[in-house]
């Protein structure tokens, strides 16, 4: 009963949905202020969604199963990721070995389930949009595993959740070093990728392959996936707190924290054009994958 | 007023077509998004793929070519939807009501909501009528 409980409204599915919408409307309102227009109100995201569920949802010609499937796939396990987050950060002491790696797997599904959903649809435009999401996830998995590695090593090989944070408590955050910092980079640039923001969301991209992944969807699947990505706005900068900045993690500066990792995002957003899927590939295997390996050798000598 | 309506109508998804216009329809109907009009106040979104879509935008004059197309992508589109004729060209054919090409106006063609004439019309015009538009959708019933 307390686990369902825990999934399915705190700190799981509905409170990370709302709080994920809400960080929706600040990337909104903050993408309006910086260039110079009001912005919607604080409502909009919710709105947004309650439209598209009233709407008719239209399955294309000779689509898939999984065509409908596939958007609650990446809602269930980014609802888990938001719980099993959620419970580390209230009680560290909760949770069980190997959480961490739970989480990694799961916060990939999201991707997966797009995948899937967009080439199952039989649009040409949607395939493309798929192969680019999938280039993508195979060039940002690498650095963000690596700069997570980062943290293990400096945490004394604990692969849990919780046990993070205790050490992070008992020494310090692990941003406070050489090797946090680069790794800390390195997986914000990962998340931005994660989250299919500016500079990494070709396989989005309205202009070129209008909508690409989502073009086919409407009505229902199409709100689940938009709640999933109001998910995935919570957790992943939730997971960046955690993992590397722990040390003092009361109400307080966990928002404090949370909305600083979100503004950072959103002006990374707002400052870059958008790059083609070659050069994001490119760039994530030059740049941040090279970094934080040299992260993990500098975390092995305790840099 | 139930909640239906009032997300319906305050999250307007806009996809925008054009029927063969001169172009300029079109160039007013970005300058609603801009800083100095800024619709997305209101929630209104220009966006993408026609399956998104809330409300279609019909510029330009209706052509033999355009309009089999112009019809499948209003099949496309889920619904409720309401179609939105902008600009003299697709509310009446304006000048180009006695070409060889000509099929007709929009509202021969399509079930339309709103009229938004003028050449191109402005966008405070614009405005104006998708405020109207959404006062007689929440009057309604
Ligand atoms: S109404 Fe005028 S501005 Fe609009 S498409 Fe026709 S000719 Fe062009």
């Amino acid at each position: 009963m307390k686990a369902l409980f825990d999934y399915l409204i705190f700190p799981g599915f509905l409170f990370s949905a709302v709080i994920g919408l809400l960080a929706g409307w600040v990337d909104r309102k903050v993408t309006a202020r910086l260039q110079w227009r009001v912005g919607p109100p604080w409502y909009q995201n919710f709105m947004d969604i309650i439209k598209l569920f009233c709407k008719e949802t239209i399955v294309p010609e000779g689509a898939k199963l999984t065509f409908l499937f596939s958007p609650f796939f990446g809602l269930l396990s980014l609802a888990l990721v938001a719980t099993i987050l959620g419970r580390s950060i209230i009680a560290p002491a909760y949770g069980f070995i190997g959480d961490l790696i739970v989480v990694l797997y799961l916060l990939m599904i999201p991707a997966i389930a797009l995948i899937i959903g967009a080439s199952s649809s039989k649009n040409p435009l949607a395939s493309v949009g798929a192969s680019r999401e999938m280039k993508l996830v195979l060039a940002y998995e690498l650095p963000f595993i690596l700069s997570i590695i980062v943290v293990i090593i400096k945490s004394q090989g604990v692969i849990r959740l919780g046990g993070i944070v205790e050490h992070q408590m008992a020494f310090g955050s692990n941003i406070a070093s050489i090797s946090g910092v680069i790794a800390f980079l390195v997986a914000l640039i990962c998340v931005q990728a994660k989250l299919g923001f500016v500079p990494f969301d070709a396989s989005e991209s309205e202009q070129e392959i209008m909508g690409g992944v989502l073009i086919e969807y409407s009505g229902l699947p199409l709100a689940i996936f938009k709640l999933t990505k109001a998910i995935m706005l919570y957790t992943a900068p939730l997971l960046l707190m955690t993992l590397f900045l722990g040390k003092d993690l009361s109400p307080v500066f966990a928002v404090a924290k949370y909305i600083g990792i979100l503004v950072v995002i959103i002006l990374i957003k707002n400052t870059n054009p958008r790059l083609r899927i070659d050069q994001s590939v490119r760039f994530f295997w030059r740049f941040p994958a090279v970094l934080s390996l040299v992260a993990v050798v500098l975390a092995l000598f305790g840099k | 007023m139930n909640i239906k309506k009032t997300a319906l109508t305050k999250s307007i998804w806009v996809f925008h077509i054009s029927a063969g216009s001169c172009n300029n329809c079109d160039i007013e109907i970005l300058d609603c998004l801009t800083p100095r009009f800024d619709l997305e106040r209101f929630g209104i979104q220009l966006i993408g793929s026609a399956r998104h879509a809330d409300a279609l935008l019909i510029t330009g004059a209706m052509n033999r070519k355009s309009v089999p197309r112009m019809k499948k992508v209003y099949e496309q589109v889920p619904k409720p939807c309401v179609v939105v004729a902008v600009g003299t060209c697709a509310c009446s054919q304006h000048m180009f009501r006695d070409s060889y090409n000509m099929i007709g106006p929009l509202d021969e063609i399509l079930p339309v909501d709103l009229y938004i004439p003028g050449c191109p019309p402005k966008p405070e015009a614009m405005i104006s009528g998708i405020v109207k538009l959404v006062t007689k959708i929440r009057k309604s019933k």
